[in-house]
């Protein structure tokens, strides 16, 4: 009987010491392989689905026009061409264009004799477009101008240059 | 032969599988045998159903949503999603579509009844203290409901493509773009921008155009319609799971005896408990509980519901009748609006974003929603729950939170109307400085420092957090009439509207 007994204690204990090595259950590891290799593939699929909406492409209209300044234009009056939010200005340093797309939350400024204004949120720019009351972030940008044939400039919307730079008309 | 005859009885016993509904058992067999119905309860707890427990507002909201859902396939006959068409569609169903007027209406209205429904539900669900354990989950299921109910709105608000709509949804996707007042600010925008990658991925380009036509009304007409149905499911469902609507612990002693016309409150014995199916925890009430003070779902919740819905649908038919929905002239992107308003509830943001676009757009909003759903997580307490203003304080710290907030909201607008703000003293000041130090955030942080004031002074997470909610409330409330009713062209300060002025 007490032999009996201490073998059957032998062999949990050979069992045990068969089992105890092994943390993980064989069939617990390959299932949460598994799960991991499916939830990676999930994400990766995501990250892909999430390329998609992104534009490589944009389908604004060109960023670049060409603008004839009229002749009556007087220094630090500010031609406004058709459509574009930009102002044109002509003085004796040259010929220089300043956006007009404010630097807050993107309204278009109007030009006053003092500057700009904005009719959304109330910013107000002195006459080279730089901040001087309400909470646009920063300056109105210049933007590039080149002198073509006459009295033609193409002004670039999407390219902006130092404050102060000036073309040669 | 004999088939056919019988097809009309068949075909009604077919449709009404469990006979007309005479014992309890039927009644609940009503509910549970109808897919539709089955998201209700066999039966309610009579506290649910008093008036006082949720004011309808709940079902308010969704009868709004369901009412919304209607009007605006019928919409769908007749708008076109694209720059050229889009305002003309919407002039057309409102001048020459037979009915197309009063639908528009009813579509507007009852968007606007539903963000008031979401956020008075909101409202009354945290007075209740009934997000509590374990209705946190459902909470926060709860929040997601009122994002893509606001989300729903700012996407319908593109659409006409008159004024209104081009210059908000500029000024939203440039919000969208305001992370830059940061990037900017460490100078690295020029590397990692994620500002600018959520304006291009919201307008699929760099302006308001055709692109962000059709992605708003994609969003608008499927995505997050079928996301709110889904997420509402989800809300129902775990209205259910945790066991009803949340009742105070001593609910038996508040009630009165049931009137004489109530369904009896209960006469069949249970044939079986849910904890038969293993699938219930020892918390939920249904488990150990005889299913007292419960009546059938069927009459008392359908009568109930029915009378929220009937309510909300004629509050909507009688606002579309009278006012029509807005429609100015078709969008201009070289003329901005005069003043450029966003929908009602989200001037109160815009009040703010005309001190920091990067703040009052995307930091408190998200400070906020982060706070919001910190509440169930922090308030562990038990007092109170399931009773109007329940625990530390009650409506009296509630009542005295809301005059404080309102005090601080007042003063900083004063401040900031009368005298300008940092830029006009100092000029030349970083922006970054602006960005951190301007009257949304200096609010945000006193109301958050009343708040643990609070919790000190009645040792008690909860009290803090009906401080802190009623503070926002003032704050939301004054803000947005600030930005409805006082601001005018170029968002100045004017006493009324008449002073606006000729544009
Ligand atoms: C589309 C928006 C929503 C709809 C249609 C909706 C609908 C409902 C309905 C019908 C109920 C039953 C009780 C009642 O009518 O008050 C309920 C309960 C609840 N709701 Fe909402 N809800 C919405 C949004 C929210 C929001 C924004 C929150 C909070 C962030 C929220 C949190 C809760 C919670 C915690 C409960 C359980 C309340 C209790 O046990 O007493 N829900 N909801
Ligand atoms: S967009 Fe110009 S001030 Fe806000």
């Amino acid at each position: 009987m007490e032999g009996g007994m201490m073998d059957a204690d032998a062999l949990d204990r050979e069992e045990d010491s068969r089992l105890a090595p092994e943390p993980m259950d064989r069939r617990d590891f390959l299932g949460l392989s598994a799960c991991a290799a499916a939830a990676s593939a999930l994400g990766f699929g995501s990250l892909g689905i999430l390329r998609l909406p992104k534009p490589g492409v944009l389908s604004s209209p060109s960023k670049k026009f060409r603008v004839t300044l009229p002749e009556s234009l007087l220094p630090g009056q500010a031609f406004v061409p058709q459509g574009r939010p930009v102002a044109v200005y002509r003085d004796d340093g040259g010929v220089f264009a300043i956006s007009l797309v404010c630097t807050h939350l993107g309204c278009v400024v109007k030009p006053t004799a003092e500057g700009f204004e904005c009719p959304c949120h109330g910013s107000r720019f002195g006459p080279g477009g730089l901040v001087k009351r309400g909470p646009a972030p920063k300056a109105l940008p210049w933007l590039s101008v080149k002198p073509v044939a006459g009295r033609s400039v193409i002004v670039d919307e999407g390219t902006a240059v130092p404050n102060g730079t000036k073309a040669a008309a | 032969m004999d088939n056919l005859v019988r097809t009309p009885m068949t075909f009604w016993s077919s449709l009404n599988r469990s006979g007309m509904p005479v014992s309890d058992r039927g009644r609940s067999g009503f509910i549970f045998s109808n897919v539709f119905l089955h998201l209700h309860p066999a039966r309610v707890h009579r506290w649910s159903l008093r008036w006082p427990t949720t004011w309808g507002l709940g079902i308010a909201a969704l009868s709004a949503f369901l009412l919304t859902l209607i009007t605006g396939v019928l919409l769908m006959f007749y708008y076109k999603p694209h720059p050229a068409a889009a305002y003309l569609s919407i002039k057309d169903i409102h001048f020459v579509v037979p009915t197309g007027r009063f639908i528009r209406n009813i579509h507007r209205w009852a968007a606007n009844i539903m963000v008031v429904g979401v956020l008075l539900h909101m409202a009354r669900v945290f007075f209740t203290a009934s997000y509590r354990r374990p209705r946190e989950f459902n909470w926060l299921v709860g929040m997601a409901l009122l994002v893509v109910t606001l989300a729903l709105s700012f996407t319908g608000y593109l659409l006409p493509w008159d004024q209104l709509a081009f210059w908000a949804v500029t000024i939203g996707a440039n919000i969208a773009q305001s992370l830059r007042e940061l990037t900017d600010a460490v100078g690295m925008t020029a590397f990692f921008d994620p500002g600018g990658l959520q304006k291009l991925l919201l307008l699929g380009s760099d302006q308001v155009g055709a692109e962000a036509l059709i992605r708003f009304y994609l969003m608008h007409v499927m995505v997050l319609p079928l996301a709110l149905a889904a997420l509402l499911a989800v809300h129902f469902w775990r209205i259910r799971k945790d066991g009803g609507l949340a009742r105070p612990a001593d609910v038996g002693s508040r009630l009165p005896p049931p009137e004489g016309r109530v369904y009896p409150v209960f006469t069949e014995a249970p044939q079986k408990t849910y904890s038969l199916a293993a699938i219930v925890r020892g918390k939920t009430p249904a488990v150990g509980n005889g299913p007292e003070n419960t009546v059938p779902a069927m009459p008392h919740l359908m009568l109930a519901e029915a009378a929220v819905f009937m309510l909300t649908f004629a509050a909507c038919l009688a606002l579309s009748l009278f006012l029509d929905a807005p429609l100015k002239e078709m969008a201009n992107p070289a003329v901005p609006e005069n003043p450029a308003k966003a929908p009602w509830y989200f001037l109160g943001l815009q009040e703010l974003v005309s001190h920091s676009a990067f703040m009052g757009g995307i930091g408190i909003p998200t400070v906020c929603l982060v706070g919001l759903a910190l509440i169930p997580f922090l308030d562990r307490e038990e007092e109170g729950t399931g009773l109007w203003f329940g625990g530390p304080g009650g409506w009296r710290l509630a009542l005295a939170s809301f005059m404080f907030g309102s005090a601080a909201v007042l003063a900083v607008e004063t401040v900031a109307i009368n005298f300008g703000w940092i830029r006009e003293w100092f000029p030349g000041t970083p922006q970054i400085v602006i960005t951190f130090v301007n009257p949304g955030t200096l609010l945000t942080a006193a109301y958050a420092l009343y708040s643990v004031w609070t919790v000190r002074r009645y040792d008690s997470t909860r009290a803090g957090a009906i401080g802190l909610f009623s503070c926002f409330i003032a704050g939301f409330l004054i803000l947005t009439v600030i930005g409805v009713h006082f601001r005018g062209p170029n968002w100045g300060f004017f006493w009324s509207p008449s002073m606006w002025g000729g544009h």
